[in-house]
């Protein structure tokens, strides 16, 4: 009986955090569909023009800014991430890991405004100063969005590493590979399913950042023609102009939330199928080997 | 376990101090949280020696617990007023708050940045009991959509916005034709020198007012935009940060703000000056307004007051505004 209620409460709990999903997800699109209808959804994806007091919902700098910044972090972050995880699973001892790892996913603990305001104080100017232009770019967006995806891609990319049976690496040994063949072409290989998982990830984080991305990459509208050029990703445009928008210029934001909302869901559920189907294959070739 | 248990009662300090600080702290919350937290250290003290609980009853408590908490803390100043609404009017509505409720301490004078857009909205719908606005109001905002009343306006201080650039500038004075081109985008050099324009974001008071005095053809009724290349900032202060740093930064702030770290330009030979703005030779000048949506709240009259009369108005005015009164 008691164990009964108990389960109840804790049911009604988690289906609390379902209902809060579904909420939101109702809102963003019960505010932000109408706005998207009136001014039609080929012309609010395409339009070049964002002038809401004037009348001109179009977000294509936006998704373009979007776009380029993520894939600005993982050319960034992916080497980096997956040169570090190779380095923690396969060359250093047990006993450093211990320490490395925790130190590396602390990093995943510091607030992105912080992330923000060291980009603002040192990487905006020293780009400024070496690059010329005005520092906030898509360049220093990247760079910090880069280094905060790191702990993301590090972490699940040593998990799924380490996840490689050592007789895989044995068995490679003993065909006379050397200990960086079996690496890149026996290890890195059986766990790819796991490391691309980390690489999506990583790269919703990236897509969803707000705050850093506002204090460094300079905000303009303009669709990026240089990594030097400022630029503002859908995140970024809905936070900076949410405090002064009524009106038609709030629904927008909210459609603009619609598409970011979009966005993160194929990323999620491409990461969910892709995991999925590396457990799948990862148990078939396991079975294989015995 | 008995005798451990006494111990660690024993520990915790003599009941008379425990009592006098009781008496200190007795107001509203602290008193309730300080019974929940001594509750809480007994009952882990208890768990930790082996004491086991009935797990449903306990959660009941707990839950308990927090609403009692919750519901203990939202209680009710005797007098309380809300602003909302710019964030050029806010530090200035700070100021007045403090000393308004220097005066009168028994009334809570709330102060909340949201933007002009957000303070008409607020006061329309009664969320803050008076809105601030750095720009003029919209026809449709001034009556409020499908709503019969008409918001109220009281201006309380006149705010020029400043051209700023970074002290290593050579440049001193701009056209207004030259800073129009500036931020249009037609052009990003001034005398061959390029330039980085900072500006607000869409729907900020400053940047309304801005386009109205800046951006305005001539000879027509026509505004041009601010380009899509510019820079955008939501804060006044973002502004003056960035323009501090970067040699080749151009952007607008309001006159109060600015500080030895930023160098105005003069518009047409026109320095922004308090002079200046008082005899109208400064032209890009905006008024901050309140916004009500009736009159007839005391206390927010008697602040409203307070804000007008010259005690007021002069502490704003040391800190950059033009008083309401020096112009016409």
């Amino acid at each position: 009986m008691k164990r009964n209620v108990a389960g109840k409460v804790l049911l009604l709990i988690a289906l609390s955090s379902i209902a809060s999903l579904a909420a939101i997800t109702f809102f963003i699109f019960k505010e932000g569909l109408p706005l998207i209808f009136k001014v039609g959804l080929v012309k609010f994806l395409t339009g070049r023009e964002w002038s809401p007091s004037s009348g001109e919902f179009g977000i294509l700098p936006m998704i373009f800014s979007s776009v380029w910044i993520t894939l600005g972090a993982l050319v960034i972050g992916v080497p980096t991430g997956i040169s570090c995880a190779v380095f923690l699973a396969e060359i250093i001892g047990d006993k450093t890991r211990k320490i490395l790892k925790p130190a590396i996913e602390l990093l995943a603990g510091i607030p992105s405004v912080v992330y923000g305001f060291i980009g603002v104080v040192i990487l905006v100017p020293f780009i400024r100063e070496t690059f010329g232009g005005p520092g906030f770019s898509l360049l220093a967006g990247s760079i910090i969005l880069g280094i905060m995806i790191l702990p993301t891609i590090i972490s699940i990319s040593t998990d799924s590493l380490k996840a490689v049976p050592n007789s895989f690496r044995e068995a490679a040994i003993s065909m006379g590979a050397t200990r960086w063949q079996t690496t890149i072409f026996v290890t890195l290989r059986a766990a790819r399913t796991g490391i691309l998982a980390s690489v999506i990830l990583g790269m919703g984080r990236a897509i969803g950042e707000t705050m850093a991305v506002i204090m460094v990459a300079g905000n303009a509208l303009n669709i990026p023609h240089s990594p030097l050029d400022p630029i503002r990703p859908l995140t970024s445009n809905i936070a900076l102009e949410m405090g002064y928008a009524t009106g038609d210029h709030q629904k927008a934001l909210f459609a603009t939330g619609i598409v970011l909302f979009v966005f993160i869901m194929i990323l999620n559920v491409t990461a969910t199928g892709v995991s999925r189907l590396g457990l799948k294959t990862e148990s078939l070739s396991g079975g294989r080997v015995k | 376990m008995q005798n451990k248990q006494n111990g660690g009662m024993s520990s915790r300090g003599s009941p008379e101090s425990w009592v006098r600080t009781r008496r200190v702290l007795c107001r509203s919350c602290v008193d309730f949280t300080w019974r929940a937290v001594c509750a809480a250290k007994e009952t882990t003290k208890r768990y930790l020696m082996g004491f086991r609980y009935p797990k449903f009853p306990v959660l009941a408590l707990f839950t308990a617990l927090i609403c009692l908490s919750l519901s203990s803390c939202g209680r009710n100043h005797a007098g309380k007023i809300i602003l909302a609404g710019s964030t050029s009017v806010q530090p200035f509505a700070e100021l007045w708050a403090d000393a308004y409720t220097a005066k009168h301490p028994g009334v809570k004078i709330t102060v909340q940045g949201g933007g002009s857009s957000s303070g008409i909205e607020s006061a329309l719908t009664g969320t803050s009991d008076i809105g601030t606005s750095s720009r003029e109001l919209k026809p449709e905002e001034e009556f409020g959509a499908g709503e019969k009343v008409k918001l109220q306006k009281v201006p309380v201080a006149f705010d020029g916005i400043a051209v700023i650039v970074n002290v290593k500038s050579p440049l001193t004075n701009i056209s207004k034709e030259q800073l129009r081109e500036l931020f249009s985008g037609h052009t990003n050099r001034i005398d061959n020198r390029p330039l980085t324009v900072v500006t607000r974001e869409e729907g900020s008071g400053t940047r309304t007012s801005f386009q109205e005095s800046v951006m305005r053809l001539p000879d027509s009724k026509t505004t041009e935009r601010i380009s899509n290349s510019a820079l955008v900032q939501d804060s006044n202060g973002a502004i003056r940060e960035i323009v501090a740093e970067d040699p080749n930064a151009i952007g607008y702030i309001s006159l109060g703000l600015v500080d030895k770290r930023v160098k105005t330009l003069s518009i047409d030979n026109i320095p922004p000056t308090v002079a200046t703005v008082k005899n109208e030779k400064y032209k890009i000048v905006r008024r901050f307004l309140f916004v009500l949506k009736n009159r007839n709240n005391p206390l927010s009259e008697d602040f409203i007051k307070f804000c007008l009369s010259p005690e007021g108005q002069n502490l704003i005015a040391k800190k950059g505004l033009i008083k309401i009164n020096d112009t016409q």
